[in-house]
């Protein structure tokens, strides 16, 4: 299978400050990793710095088999970005902002296609939003904030995806909502990069875990079960049978066909 | 009244009020949308030297406002983009800089402060058919900008990083902002004045998100505000003039578009609680 993120010796500072110190990360396509690891450890900025919204001081990050500086297919790469940015100075309903995710995709001064609003219209409905589309993005809560911004990501219908804390101060239901919809994507077959504290209904979705600490990898592996496996309460999703969760990502791509 | 308004300085007036007013709050949608509302005001004062250094070359004031105001956008972008902590000191320097330094350069060229006050206050009835022309074109230019590359700006303005990811050349998209921002000074300069630019930017814009709930019907009701203020007020004060009294235009548009936000916002408040008043999930 063909590696869409390819991270080696990376080093990052801000401010001079080094946040990280050697990572390497590599994810195949088609697999569902967690970013995980306390504040300040680093996880973020390994995001943005695979985003490109973080210079990178030392090292190599490759999307797709192009280094950074020469990748130029953007529209194949989806960004949740923490839930700040869904709210701004002026009204825009969850329609519009769904919408300028397509922007990736679309010609200047051309007006949206017919497959333009289909890809709007299909990522509201993975998000459980569908009838929300008129509204106002300020007057939702802030689990439903949260799915309008995979919604947009989504509606890109980028390969892969980069997720920034997205349960981070979200209500439950949104959180099982959130679940169902990277669900939908994972069995699209699309690459999941997902930056969490902790994983809550998230936790059976995901095959790898990566734990950073102080800016370097410390677990790359199996999920951590008791990071995993956050809160008893929650509702499992049925998606996860009991058969032993497995520890690589190749043989997780095998089990999901 | 009737007689005012068949005067050809007064059919020049209601022209450039009207395209100042569809102008303003078009790019001002997007200022007050990535939180820059004030940045008007600001290359406002920049302008008031490019005013000033066409007084003293004889020289038009009206393109050499753009110009500078033009270089002061482009300035204050590279000082936005560069993150740093002290930009807005930085932008307070190249503002005061800019007004201070139109001032002087006015004196030394041995014009009165009342040849300048034109600029700072507008003068929309003293508006030559060059003035007229000149503002039009500009005007044009930045309507069909903010209406043609909408998807593209407000990717921009609702979130950089996304649009960024997306592979938006953001750079670009930023600078054009504050170069359509800076030709919109110009435009209002003659209507409303470089003091009293801004508030044709934004109070259209305020008033608007009071009842709108998506961005391309706050920015189609923030145009419309805006011509209805600036024509409203012109002949309001056209007028006013017959009864007699004499009041300037320029503060009488920015005073009616106020009025119209006074009216508006009781509206955005009873809407505002009705929403919140609707139970929320309670957090996990």
């Amino acid at each position: 299978m063909s590696t869409v993120i390819d991270v080696r010796d990376l080093h990052v500072h801000i401010a001079g400050r080094p946040v990280l110190h050697g990572v390497d990360l590599e994810v195949p396509h088609g697999s569902f990793v967690a970013l995980m690891g306390a504040n300040g450890s680093g996880k973020s900025t390994l995001v943005r710095a695979v985003t490109g919204l973080r210079p990178v001081t030392r090292g190599r990050v490759e999307l797709f088999g192009s280094p950074l500086d020469r990748f130029h297919e953007w529209h194949r790469v989806g960004f949740v970005p923490q839930r700040a940015g869904a709210a701004s100075g002026v009204p825009a309903s969850v329609r519009e902002v769904v919408a300028s995710g397509r922007l990736g995709r679309r010609r200047v001064l051309r007006p949206s296609s017919v497959a333009d609003r289909r890809a709007v219209v299909d990522a509201l409905d993975v998000v459980g939003l569908g009838d929300r589309a008129a509204e106002s993005v300020s007057t939702l809560s802030g689990g439903q904030q949260q799915r309008v911004l995979i919604a947009r990501a989504l509606a890109g219908e980028p390969d892969v995806f980069f997720l920034d804390e997205p349960t981070a101060g979200v209500d439950l239901p949104s959180q099982q909502a959130l679940a169902r919809a990277l669900e939908v994507l994972s069995d699209r077959g699309a690459t999941i990069v997902l930056v969490a504290h902790e994983l809550g209904p998230l936790a059976p979705l995901v095959d790898r875990s990566v734990v950073l600490s102080h800016g370097r990898v410390v677990h790359d592996g199996s999920p951590l079960p008791e990071e995993a496996v956050h809160d008893h309460h929650h509702a499992r999703l049925e998606r996860h049978d009991h058969t032993p969760h497995v520890g690589s990502p190749l043989d997780a791509l095998e089990e999901r066909g | 009244m009737i007689d005012l308004l068949s005067h050809p300085f007064m059919l020049r007036a209601l022209i450039a009020a009207a395209v100042t007013g569809l102008a303003a709050p078009a790019i001002g949608t997007y200022l007050v949308q990535r939180r820059l509302a004030l940045l008007g005001d600001g290359l406002g004062h920049v302008a008031v030297t490019g005013v000033a250094l066409g007084l003293l070359t004889g020289a038009s004031p009206t393109w050499l406002a753009v110009v500078v105001a033009i270089a002061g956008a482009m300035g204050i972008e590279v000082i936005r983009e560069r993150g740093h902590t002290s930009g807005d000191v930085a932008l307070a320097l190249l503002f005061y800089g800019g007004l201070a330094g139109g001032v002087l350069i006015t004196g030394l060229a041995g014009q009165s402060a009342a040849r300048l006050q034109e600029y700072l206050f507008g003068s929309v009835t003293s508006v030559s058919v060059d003035d007229l022309l000149a503002t039009v074109g500009l005007a044009a230019v930045v309507v069909v900008a903010c209406l043609a590359l909408l998807p593209q700006l407000f990717a921009v303005s609702q979130d950089e990083d996304f649009a960024r990811v997306a592979g938006v050349p953001i750079r670009f998209y930023n600078l054009l902002v504050a170069v359509l921002a800076a030709v919109t000074v110009t435009v209002a300069m003659r209507t409303v004045g470089l003091l009293l630019v801004s508030a044709l930017m934004v109070v259209p814009v305020a008033t608007a998100q009071q009842v709108t709930r998506s961005f391309r019907s706050t920015l189609t009701a923030a145009m419309v505000l805006g011509v209805a203020a600036a024509l409203g007020g012109l002949l309001l004060a056209a007028f006013l003039s017959t009864v007699p009294l004499t009041v300037a235009p320029g503060p009488t548009i920015v005073l009616l578009s106020l009025t119209g936000f006074a009216l508006a916002w009781p509206l955005g408040l009873w809407r505002r609680r009705r929403h919140r008043s609707t139970p929320e999930v309670s957090r996990a």
